[in-house]
């Protein structure tokens, strides 16, 4: 970094290298099935296109249309209309067997009757490599996900994360155009499965491969992802990086699924510069950045880490609201405190227990909380 | 103390089930098959091995033609069932048990009937073959009845639900994801179902092998009702030297002869097919 050289281009970093066509597109896909007599809509119109050698996150609770969006990504099922393309390619129609993606599945779905390097050597026997690359391949992969050495244990002889990692090994070694991966980690204990997201995070650096991740759990998603696309009921609710879904939630939804959200409802009264008044039903007021206009009824959205609970009045500026203390939670690190305000309306507050944290409020106390307006937002209602 | 012995005691009502109606007939019969004599003037024991010397000597033809025909009907079974559990496991939905039930449903009437009811099906102008040879399919002195064809079909025919449980009890357990992680992985259908379905399923195979081919080799109902006299299997020649000739010596031995061949069958399939390997899949 110290010298610039100005013959050819900058080097990029896998995660932001975005030349070409998207590795996966989706346009205006649609999936719906036949229950009886009815049709249930489980993907309702999906455009999104997830870039090369990014790790992208499908997040949503169950039935929101995610698996069923990554199952037509692989070619399991075919959308009732819309285009799925890999790498600019139409592919829809295209058998599973003739896309350049590879999936792991969440019951990982090995084989049981091959040992692991045969399960490892599926793909790329399909595709007739040669038997000299299918076995160096076969090694590195093993290598890369730390299971040198096991080569000919029968799958049903591993421990979970092992198998966990036969089944990302398997799909990997095939270097896919994008890898899926449908809840890897929803069977692994929650000590295994925070080791596998850091593991898998760096496999994604080290092949610099597409990854798309189909998860319910939204710390995972923070946790690892590039992007993330929040998905509700068949449609995706917020596209965009980790700090900006949990900061800058676009909906209620998001909101309140991402995290711990307080939600305040009020009605926007006037504007103030690049801030709107909202007024709350005999609380007061505050200010927030929205671009609602006044009379619209919305719901002001705040993080509970970023309300400072107080027996002082704030400084000027701040947004304010005055409120009694109801539940008091000692988490160790942090406190959680469960605000009643005048309406009944409950604010949560995440405080860290630093150590200048002296004057904690306790229960039945009369407290301020405040925040910068510009950490709340409004959103419609 | 009294923790230990408790099994012991459990399984003991099975033990004494299994001596009195296998060990003791078995011993007893193994005995018998050592004597000469005849049935009229009675029976002695005399260890004459030769018994067994002529009942091969006599009869090695039926012998090993009924392990041809338990051969052949075992491979019609497996042509015919393996599609049919297939069929069941994978698109039979929420009517499985239905299927399951239709298959068997047959065999609720007695087998002797079902047999018979096959004689009237392939007479010689029955109907199956009475139609063909009208239209000039079949030329007019066509028959299948008293023939091989005959024998086999309805040993196949009889013998078919041995088949076909044993596979599908196997196919219907396999995850369709490990399927579909065949076709993700650049397997085409026949790849997945040869390289993937096909020996996760070999459990049932191999049990439904046994299950047909030990029964068929020794049955002697389907040979006497639709075989003739060149179709003769060593069950009716077991059956005529005992309730015919009452030569029990020569029809024990002949017994002990196919059993020990049997036997020595099965431990060969299971040593080849590597049974300890085939049944770590259902684990």
């Amino acid at each position: 970094m110290a010298t610039s050289t100005h013959e050819g281009p900058a080097p990029h970093p896998p995660t932001t290298a975005r030349e070409g066509p998207a590795a996966i597109g989706l346009e205006g896909v649609v999936k719906t099935y036949r229950s009886g007599q009815e049709t249930v809509a489980a993907v309702r119109g999906i455009d999104l296109a997830v870039h090369q050698g990014e790790f992208f996150s499908l997040l949503g609770p169950s039935g929101c249309g995610k698996t069923t969006t990554m199952r037509m990504i692989a070619g399991f099922e075919e959308p009732t209309s819309g285009t799925v393309r890999l790498a600019g390619r139409d592919v829809t129609g295209v058998p599973p067997d003739r896309r350049d993606v590879n999936m792991v599945f969440q019951s990982y779905a090995l084989f049981p009757h091959m040992s692991v390097a045969d399960n490892v050597a599926f793909g790329l026997r399909r595709k007739n490599v040669p038997k000299d690359e299918v076995r160096r391949r076969v090694g590195e992969a093993l290598d890369l996900v730390e299971l040198s050495g096991l080569h000919r244990r029968r799958p049903g002889r591993l421990s979970g994360g092992q198998q966990q990692r036969v089944a990302l090994a398997r799909a990997l070694v095939n270097r896919p155009g994008a890898l899926l991966l449908d809840e890897p980690l929803g069977a692994l204990d929650l000590k295994l499965r925070q080791a596998m997201q850091i593991e898998l995070k760096r496999i994604q650096r080290e092949v610099g491969i597409t990854f798309v991740y189909v998860t319910h759990d939204q710390s995972e998603a923070l946790t690892m992802s590039d992007r993330i696309a929040v998905m509700n009921e068949g449609v995706v609710e917020q596209l965009g990086p980790p700090a900006q879904i949990y900061e800058r939630p676009a909906s209620r939804f998001v909101a309140g699924f991402i995290g711990t959200s307080n939600l305040l409802s009020g009605t926007v009264t006037t504007g103030v510069g690049e801030y709107a008044r909202v007024e709350f039903d005999g609380i007061g007021h505050v200010l927030v950045r929205t671009d609602q206009t006044s009379g619209s009824a919305v719901d002001v959205t705040v993080r509970p880490e970023k309300v400072h609970i107080g027996a002082d009045e704030p400084a000027p500026g701040m947004s304010r609201l005055r409120g009694t203390v109801g539940e008091v939670v000692y988490l160790g690190a942090s406190t959680h405190y469960t605000v009643v305000l005048a309406n009944g309306a409950e604010v949560v507050v995440f405080r860290q227990n630093s150590s200048d944290a002296s004057n904690a409020a306790e229960r039945g106390d009369q407290v301020w909380l405040s925040w910068r307006p510009d950490h709340s937002y409004a959103l419609p209602r | 103390m009294k923790a230990k012995t408790t099994p012991y005691l459990l399984v003991l009502p099975a033990w004494i089930w299994l001596a009195i109606f296998f060990v003791v007939p078995i011993c007893g019969m193994l005995s018998v098959s050592l004597m000469t004599g005849n049935v009229l003037d009675g029976f002695t024991q005399t260890f004459h091995v030769a018994n067994y010397a002529e009942a091969i000597d006599r009869y090695w033809r039926q012998i090993l033609r009924s392990l041809a025909y338990g051969a052949c009907a075992t491979a019609l079974c497996v042509a015919i069932g393996y599609p049919v559990a297939a069929w069941i496991a994978f698109r039979g939905g929420r009517h499985k048990t239905t299927y399951l039930l239709l298959l068997l449903l047959p065999f609720f009437v007695s087998q002797v009937l079902r047999t018979i009811s096959w004689r009237f099906l392939l007479a010689d102008d029955g109907v199956l073959l009475g139609p063909l040879k009208s239209i000039g399919l079949l030329p007019e002195d066509a028959h299948v009845l008293s023939t091989p064809l005959a024998v086999v079909t309805g040993l196949a025919y009889s013998h078919l639900p041995f088949m076909v449980l044993p596979i599908y009890a196997v196919l219907e357990r396999v995850d369709h994801r490990v399927v579909e992680a065949a076709r993700d992985l650049y397997a085409t259908r026949a790849q997945a179902f040869l390289r993937v379905v096909l020996p996760m399923s070999l459990p049932g195979v191999f049990a439904g092998v046994l299950m047909v081919f030990v029964p068929t080799s020794a049955d002697y109902v389907n040979a006497s009702l639709l075989g003739g006299t060149g179709t003769t299997m060593i069950g009716n020649v077991i059956q005529s030297q005992y309730l015919v000739n009452n030569d029990y010596p020569m029809a024990a031995a002949i017994t002990f002869v196919l059993m020990a061949l049997l036997l020595a069958g099965i431990f060969g399939y299971a040593r080849a097919l590597g049974t300890e390997r085939v049944m770590e899949v259902r684990a």
